[in-house]
């Protein structure tokens, strides 16, 4: 039976919006808790690790350059608003995807900046995977590098969690797997040549050797998805959005690396 | 005990006998051919190799997810190894190894693969007939 005591500090957390859900006993636990970083050969690694050799690097660059240029029927730049990146957007990769009031939900970091596109510039937003919408994206990301995730525990995103922990759960697709089977259950070990790795989202959108590109997060789920043999989502599907949130919150206090090199 | 598989959608399941842990009859009523079998281990679209290793020096990139292949036409009957293709969750509902011929109990099937097993009756026995030949 559960003390008053118990109780009380339930209901606290619950008010502090605070997710209690019972951990499976599959999830890892956070002192095991490896980026996909640590998984990689050396040469990778230091592709990740020199500025001048990580050809995400390209991305930031541009997203710089677009931060600065005037656009849509406002003709502000996000500089404009913003001003100095360096200064505005530290820490924001480390809580996105973040709640959007005006829509209820929430949305990632593509999502935020389309929504400064249309809301603030009047421009039509960037399509997602364009080369724009990475490097502002990549841009923005980069000025959290170091900085700890940090997903907002309230009430309000505490539901979208919990569908993206239940999709994470399930098993699906034709070869009838759940994300957990390999990214709690089998970490260590190797599909074929790779890694199997937590699926801890410290990077992106990261520069993955296989795409010879800079490419989202979504982009990444969807591939793990097409592997299940599972019914894809479409770029900016709720569902996937939910899917980075959980994922955010098993990387909760992890550094951020944008932009990360993968395999 | 007798299953009865029926497809969701379009292709027709063969009706197989399970005998304990085993389907003893081959699905298609003919034995398998063990060449094309080792093929189809090694093929990425039968997905064996993501997961397993086995007797393959060809293949630079095979997976630890499972046990080696080497060695089970001497640990399993033919019979055992058909029903572990066929419904591996049949012999342990935990199991991450896919059910090859089978089309229900599944969820958000990606709309190419519904209502299709993984491979043919045909594939299961030839897949058969190789790990058969796997002794040692
Ligand atoms: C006209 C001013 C304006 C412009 C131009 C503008 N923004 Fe914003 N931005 C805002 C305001 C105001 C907010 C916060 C309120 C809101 O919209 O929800 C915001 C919020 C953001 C956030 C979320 C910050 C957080 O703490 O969660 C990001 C990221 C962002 N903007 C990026 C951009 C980018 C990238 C551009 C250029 C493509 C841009 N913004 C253009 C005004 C602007
Ligand atoms: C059959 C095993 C398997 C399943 C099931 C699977 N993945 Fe993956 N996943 C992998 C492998 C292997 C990689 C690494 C690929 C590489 O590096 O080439 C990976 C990579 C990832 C990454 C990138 C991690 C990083 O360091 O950037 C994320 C995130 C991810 N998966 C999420 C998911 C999600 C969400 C699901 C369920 C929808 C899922 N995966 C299902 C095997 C799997
Ligand atoms: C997603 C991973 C996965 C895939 C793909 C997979 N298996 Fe397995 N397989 C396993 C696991 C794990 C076991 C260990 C027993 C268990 O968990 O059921 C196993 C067990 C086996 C065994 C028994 C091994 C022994 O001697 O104990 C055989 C034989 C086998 N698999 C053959 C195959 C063949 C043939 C294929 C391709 C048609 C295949 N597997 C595809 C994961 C997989």
């Amino acid at each position: 039976m559960k003390s008053a005591g118990t109780i009380v500090a339930v209901a606290l957390l619950i008010a502090a919006g605070i997710a209690i859900a019972p951990l499976a006993a599959t999830e890892i636990p956070p002192a095991e808790r490896r980026s996909g970083y640590s998984f990689m050969a050396p040469d990778t690694k230091a592709i990740q690790d020199d500025d001048t050799a990580n050809p995400g690097m390209l991305w930031v660059l541009d997203g710089e350059a677009l931060w600065n240029s005037k656009a849509g029927a406002t003709g502000n730049a996000c500089a404009d608003c913003h001003n100095d990146a360096r200064a505005s957007m530290k820490g924001v990769a480390a809580r996105y995807p973040a709640y959007d009031k005006a829509l209820a939900r929430p949305v990632n970091l593509e999502q935020r900046i389309n929504l400064c596109r249309t809301r603030q510039q009047q421009a039509t937003p960037f399509a997602f995977e364009s080369r724009d919408l990475l490097a502002l994206t990549a841009f923005v990301a980069e000025q959290s590098r170091g900085a700890a995730i940090a997903p907002e525990a309230t009430a309000e995103l505490a539901p979208f969690v919990a569908k993206g922990r239940d999709f994470f759960m399930r098993r699906q697709g034709q070869l009838n797997l759940g994300c957990t089977n390999c990214h709690d259950d089998n970490w260590d070990k190797h599909l074929a040549g790779s890694a199997v790795t937590q699926a801890l989202p410290t990077g992106y959108p990261i520069y993955r050797l296989e795409w010879q590109s800079l490419g989202s997060l979504q982009r990444r789920l969807r591939n793990c998805i097409t592997g299940m043999r599972a019914q894809n989502y479409d770029y900016g599907a709720p569902e996937l959005v939910e899917l980075e949130l959980y994922l955010m919150t098993r990387a909760r206090g992890m550094p951020i690396e944008t932009p990360a090199v993968r395999p | 005990m007798l299953a009865l598989p029926c497809a969701a959608g379009g292709q027709e399941l063969r009706p197989y006998t399970i005998t304990g842990d085993a389907i003893v009859e081959s699905l298609t009523g003919a034995p398998g051919d063990a060449v094309r079998g080792r093929a189809l281990v090694l093929e990425r679209t039968s997905t064996c190799i993501l997961c397993h290793s086995g007797p393959f020096p060809e293949e630079k990139f095979q997976g630890d997810l499972a046990p080696s292949l080497s060695g089970s036409g001497s640990r399993w009957s033919k019979g055992q190894l058909r029903l572990r293709l066929v419904s591996a969750s049949r012999l342990n509902p935990a199991t991450i190894m896919p059910s090859y011929y089978r089309v229900d109990g599944l969820d958000r099937v990606a709309p190419a693969w519904r209502g299709k097993p993984i491979l043919s009756a045909e594939q299961i026995e030839d897949i058969v007939a190789y790990l058969a030949t796997l002794l040692e």
